[in-house]
C-alpha cells in the first residue's frame, strides 16, 4: 500500500521548530544588514498634550556620526498611518498628544551616537490641557468617532416590565502585548528611489502602503517582507507602520539603509495596547434568572487617534451577550479620545471586553438570586428558535457551547467540586477557595467584510519541489505549518516537498492583516485553490496524452496515477513542463455568506462561531490578597483540527495570556498621563510558576465546522484567550466566599491588591 | 577600548570592546551569532541566556570584559553537526515553542537545570524558569519539553 503522506489533522511540529531550537531562525534583527546601515532612535514627547512651538535639530544634525535627524517637516510625502481614519501621524505634527509620541527621529552610525544626538534636540512646547481618563472623555463627549449602537427589541420597555433589575458598572484594564520580539523595521533604499522594507508586521500590505505614502511613491515602488515575527498578538497589525515609516524616511533622507529596533521601554511608551473599558449596564431578569433585557454601554480608552478603536468597540458590542440569548438588548459603544498611547488590536479585538462584561452580569445575577453561576449560564444559553437570534440579527446555527460546557462540567465533577470547596470555605477563616466554569462563543470573520479575502502563489518546479507564498504572516501561531500541510495534501506529496517563502508584498498583493483568527481559514483556502489549479492542468494534460478522461488521473502517495499506470510526482511534473503546461498558479478566496450593514447594525457578520469552555479553581489569602490557581481544565472546539498540536498550543497559550490580562497585568498611568508600567520590572506577564498547579487542555473531540471552512476546521487564534475569564470568576467566587451575604464585585485586572481591597470594602 | 579573548562554542575569538559593551553585543554584533536574542533590554526576559563556563547567564546583563578568558556556549554551539542537542530535540518534539523568540534562552536555561537535576518535576521546572518569559505557549509544553530533555540528557550520558 502506498504511503499516503496525509498530514492534515496530524500533530506536525512547527515548520520552523528545528531552526528555532538551533538559533538559526532569522528575525528582522538577525538579518545581516547591509554595510553602512544606520541605527534609529526617536525623541519621544514628555508632554501628554502640548503645542510644538519649535524644534531645533541643528546640534543633532551636526553631531559626528549622525546621518539624518528629522521631524514631521522633513517627510517628503504624507505623515499618515491611519488604517481607517485619516490624520494619524507617525511623527508629531504641530502638537503632541501623549507622553511617548515620537517627535524627532535620528539615524546614526550606532545606537549610542543616535541617543547622544537625541539629547541635543531642543523642542519648545506650550502646554495644553490633557484628557487622560475614560470618565473625563465621557463627561466632555470627547470621542474619536460618533457613538454607535446595536439594538434588538425594546430594552427600555422590557427593563421596566422585568421582575428584577440590576444596575452597575464594570471595568477591565488594558494589556500590553509584550511580544518577545519588539517592534522593528529595516529600510533599504533601492535603485530608482524604490524602498525595500523588512518589518515585523502582521500587515505587510499596510506597511507598504503607508511607506509609499510617506515617501510619495506609488505602492509598486515599495516592497515589504518578513519571514516571521517573534510574536504579534495584534500589536503588530497597525503599529509597525509607524516604525517602518520612520525608518523609511530616515533612510530616504540619509540615502543609507536604516534599522529601527525599538527598545523595550520605548516600545511600551510609543505603542498602543488592548483597550481598557468602562462598562455601564442595567439588566432585567425573572425569578429563575432568565435574562429579559440588557441596556449596556461600552466606553473604550482609544488614545490620541482612532487606529482600529471603532472596530474594536464594535466587536465588544457584538460579543456583549457571549453565549446568552437576551430578547431585548441595547448596546452602545463609545470610542473615547484620550491623550495616551493609541490603543489597538489585541487578540480578541474587543470581543474579550464584551464577553467579560456579559459574564460579570450573569455572575452577579446568579449571586443575587443565590444560584450557582454555572446553572444560570446554562439557563440562558442560545437555543432553538426564537432563542437563537443575536442582537445584531445573526441566527446562531452552530451552537455547541451547551454540549462543551456539559462535557467539561461532568469531566471535572463540577457539583462535587462545588460541595468540596463550600466545605473547605466553611472551615477555613483566612484562605478561601473559589471556582468558575465559563463558556466562550467568538464570531469568526473580519466584521469589515472587505478584509475577508486572501491570495496565494504556488510554483511547482521541474524537480517536483513546491514553493508556496500566501497572504498571511507567521507570528508563532503555526499558520505557515498549516498552509504547507494543506498544499502538500493537495498534491499528495511529503510535507518536506513544500517550502514556504517569506511573506512579501511583491509576491501576493493587497493582503489583509493576519488577524481576526482568520489566517488559516482564508489563506488555507487560497493556497488550496492555487494547488488545485496546477493539479487540474497536469491532470488535463496527462489524461489527454493517455486518451483517458480527467477523472482517471489521481494524485496519491507521491505518485500521479493515470488510468492503470502510475508515475512519480516529479516525473509527471517534468512531462507537463515538457508539454509546456504552466506550473505556477495564484489562488484566491473570499469568505461566503457574510454581510453586515453598519447603518442598521444588522446582518450575518460571522461565517461561524468558535466555542470553548474553561474550569478554574483558585485559592485566595484574605489577609494579603495573594492567590494561586489550583486547577484549570480547558475544553476547546477547533472544529476538525488541521493540526492538534498547534491548536492545543493556541488554547494553552491563549488561556494563560487571558489569565494574565485579568490578574497580574496592570497598565498604570500617573496623574500626568505618563505610563509607569513600561518594562517587565513593573508590568507582570505570567511566568511559568504562575500556571495553575494542575493544568490540562483538550480539543473537543466532537468538533466540526458546520460551514465549509478549510477541511472543516475552526479558527483558533483568538477564542482561547477568553478561556481566561474562568480565572477571573474563580477569584470572584473566592472573594464572594470571603464576605458571605455581601456583594463584593471585582473589576479587572484582579491584582492581589485589588482582591484585598475588594474584600476590605465589602467586609462588615 | 580593551581587547578581550574568550572561547565561543569551542573557538577562540578576540574582540576590541568598550568597557560598557555587553556580552550579547559581542556575540550578536561582532561575531554575527544572532541565535542569542534580546527581548527586554533589561535582563528580565531571559531570551539572551548563554552559558559562561557552564553556568547560564543573561548575556545582556554581563559586560563583555567580564567574559574575558571564559568559555561561552550559545544556542548555536549545542548541536553536534546536524544532530540536535537532546534539549533542543525535546523542545521541537514536545512543541515547546511558537514564535521561537524566547526559545534559545529557554533551551540554554533548561540545560543548566538538567545538569543539576536529571529528573526535574513539573514544579521544579516551573520554579527554575522564573527568569525566562514566554508570551506564546503558556509554558505548558515548555515544561514538558524541559522534563523530557533532562531525561534524554541523563540517558545519553
Amino acid at each position: 500500500m502506498l504511503e499516503t503522506f496525509k498530514t492534515v489533522g496530524k500533530p506536525i511540529a512547527h515548520d520552523s521548530a528545528a531552526k528555532q531550537v538551533a538559533g538559526e531562525a532569522l528575525y528582522i534583527d538577525d538579518i545581516r544588514a547591509p554595510e553602512g546601515t544606520l541605527h534609529a532612535y526617536c525623541v519621544l514627547s514628555r508632554k501628554a498634550h502640548a503645542r510644538i512651538v519649535s524644534i531645533d535639530l541643528a546640534a543633532a544634525r551636526a553631531y559626528p556620526g549622525v546621518g539624518a535627524a528629522i521631524s514631521a517637516a522633513d517627510i517628503p510625502g504624507k505623515n499618515e498611518v491611519g488604517p481607517i481614519y485619516k490624520g494619524e501621524p507617525f511623527l508629531a505634527q504641530g502638537i503632541v498628544e501623549y507622553i511617548g509620541q515620537p517627535v524627532v527621529a535620528i539615524a546614526a552610525s550606532s545606537i549610542k551616537i543616535a541617543r547622544a544626538a537625541a539629547k541635543l534636540v531642543r523642542i519648545v512646547y506650550e502646554d495644553l490641557p490633557p484628557v487622560l481618563t475614560i470618565e473625563e472623555a465621557l463627561a466632555k463627549e470627547f470621542y474619536l468617532a460618533k457613538p454607535y449602537q446595536m439594538k434588538i427589541g425594546d430594552a427600555a420597555a422590557a427593563l421596566a416590565a422585568a421582575p428584577h433589575r440590576l444596575k452597575g458598572t464594570f471595568a477591565n484594564g488594558a494589556q500590553d502585548h509584550f511580544y518577545l520580539e519588539g517592534q522593528i523595521a529595516l529600510a533599504v533604499p533601492q535603485e530608482g528611489g524604490e524602498m525595500a522594507i523588512w518589518s515585523s508586521t502582521q500587515h505587510p500590505t499596510e506597511v507598504q502602503k503607508m511607506v509609499a505614502g510617506a515617501l510619495d511613491l506609488p505602492a509598486n515602488a515599495v516592497t515589504c517582507e518578513l519571514r516571521r515575527m517573534g510574536g504579534g498578538f495584534g500589536g503588530k497589525e497597525t503599529q509597525p507602520a509607524i516604525i517602518a515609516c520612520i525608518a523609511a524616511v530616515l533612510a530616504y533622507t540619509a540615502k543609507r539603509p536604516v534599522k529601527y529596533r525599538v527598545d523595550r521601554d520605548d516600545d511600551f511608551m510609543m505603542t498602543g495596547k488592548r483597550h481598557d473599558f468602562l462598562v455601564r449596564y442595567e439588566v432585567g431578569y425573572d425569578d429563575d434568572g432568565r435574562l429579559l433585557a440588557l441596556d449596556i454601554s461600552f466606553a473604550a480608552r482609544g488614545g490620541h487617534v482612532a487606529d482600529l478603536t471603532t472596530s474594536i468597540v464594535d466587536r465588544a458590542l457584538f460579543h456583549t451577550t457571549n453565549c446568552y440569548f437576551v430578547p431585548h438588548v441595547t448596546a452602545t459603544g463609545y470610542a473615547c479620545k484620550t491623550h495616551t498611547q493609541s490603543n489597538t488590536a489585541f487578540r480578541g479585538f474587543g470581543g474579550p471586553q464584551g464577553m467579560l462584561a456579559a459574564e460579570h452580569v450573569v455572575d452577579r445575577v446568579a449571586r443575587r438570586l443565590g444560584k450557582d453561576p454555572l446553572a444560570l449560564r446554562q439557563l440562558n444559553f442560545f437555543g432553538q428558535a426564537p432563542r437563537d437570534v443575536t442582537h445584531y440579527g445573526q441566527r446562531v446555527e452552530d451552537f455547541v457551547a451547551d454540549k462543551i460546557v456539559a462535557e467539561l462540567a461532568a469531566d471535572v465533577g463540577y457539583a462535587e467540586r462545588r460541595r468540596a470547596i463550600d466545605a473547605f470555605n466553611a472551615s477555613s477563616p483566612v484562605l478561601k477557595k473559589g471556582l468558575a466554569l465559563t463558556p466562550v462563543m467568538f464570531g469568526v470573520s473580519f466584521t469589515a467584510i472587505q478584509f475577508n479575502q486572501a491570495g496565494a502563489l504556488v510554483h511547482v518546479y521541474t524537480d517536483g519541489s513546491i514553493a508556496l507564498n500566501h497572504a498571511g504572516t507567521e507570528m508563532g501561531q503555526g499558520l505557515h505549518t498549516k498552509i504547507c500541510q494543506i498544499v502538500a495534501d493537495e498534491f499528495a506529496v511529503p510535507l518536506e516537498t513544500v517550502r514556504i517563502a517569506a511573506t512579501n508584498t511583491g509576491k501576493v498583493p493587497n493582503t489583509s492583516a493576519t488577524a481576526a483568527s482568520a489566517g488559516s481559514d482564508l489563506n488555507g483556502k487560497a493556497a488550496q485553490a492555487a494547488a488545485r489549479t496546477i493539479k487540474a492542468r497536469i491532470a488535463q494534460y496527462l489524461a489527454g496524452a493517455a486518451g483517458l478522461p480527467e477523472s482517471e488521473v489521481l494524485f496519491a502517495g507521491g505518485q500521479v496515477q493515470v488510468g492503470a499506470t502510475s508515475l512519480p510526482f516529479k516525473d509527471a511534473v517534468q512531462k507537463a513542463y515538457n508539454a509546456r503546461i504552466q506550473l505556477s498558479a495564484t489562488g484566491f478566496y473570499r469568505t461566503p455568506k457574510i454581510h453586515f450593514d453598519r447603518a442598521t447594525a444588522k446582518g450575518r457578520p460571522y461565517y461561524y462561531f468558535a466555542y470553548g469552555a474553561a474550569y478554574v479553581e483558585a485559592t485566595i489569602d484574605t489577609l494579603t490578597g495573594e492567590y494561586a490557581f489550583d486547577r484549570a481544565e480547558l475544553l476547546h472546539d477547533a472544529g476538525r483540527s488541521l493540526n492538534p498540536a498547534i491548536d492545543l498550543g493556541q488554547v494553552e497559550g491563549g488561556f494563560v495570556q487571558g489569565m494574565g490580562w485579568l490578574t497580574t497585568e496592570e497598565i498604570w498611568f500617573d496623574a500626568s498621563g505618563r505610563l509607569r508600567t513600561h518594562a517587565p520590572s513593573t508590568y507582570k506577564i505570567p511566568i511559568a510558576r504562575d500556571l495553575p498547579r494542575q493544568f490540562r487542555a483538550r480539543l473537543w473531540a466532537a468538533g466540526e465546522n458546520r460551514e465549509e471552512s478549510i477541511h472543516r476546521s475552526k479558527a483558533v487564534g483568538e477564542p482561547p484567550l477568553m478561556l481566561g475569564n474562568a480565572a477571573f470568576f474563580a477569584l470572584q467566587d473566592a472573594v464572594a466566599a470571603a464576605v458571605p451575604g455581601r456583594e463584593a464585585l471585582l473589576v479587572a485586572p484582579a491584582t492581589p491588591e485589588r482582591v484585598l481591597m475588594t474584600i476590605a470594602a465589602a467586609a462588615p | 577600548m580593551a581587547k578581550i579573548s574568550l572561547t565561543v562554542n569551542g573557538k577562540k575569538v578576540s574582540a576590541e570592546v568598550e568597557g560598557r559593551t555587553l556580552l550579547v553585543q559581542v556575540l550578536r554584533e561582532k561575531l554575527g551569532m544572532t541565535g542569542t536574542h534580546v527581548g527586554c533590554d533589561t535582563s528580565q526576559c531571559g531570551a539572551c541566556v548563554v552559558h559562561v563556563d557552564g553556568k547560564s547567564v543573561k548575556s545582556c546583563t554581563m559586560l563583555a570584559a567580564q567574559a574575558d578568558g571564559t568559555s561561552v556556549t550559545t544556542i548555536e554551539g549545542l548541536a553536534n553537526g546536524n544532530e540536535l542537542h537532546p534539549m533542543q530535540a525535546a523542545f521541537k518534539e514536545h512543541h515547546g515553542l511558537q514564535c521561537g523568540f524566547c526559545t534559545p534562552g529557554m533551551v540554554m536555561s533548561a540545560i543548566e537545570l538538567a545538569k543539576r537535576n536529571s529528573n526535574p518535576s513539573e514544579h521544579d521546572v516551573r520554579e527554575w524558569l522564573e527568569g525566562n518569559i514566554c508570551r506564546c505557549t503558556g509554558y505548558h509544553n515548555i515544561v514538558k519539553a524541559v522534563q523530557a530533555g533532562a531525561q534524554a540528557m541523563a540517558a545519553a550520558k
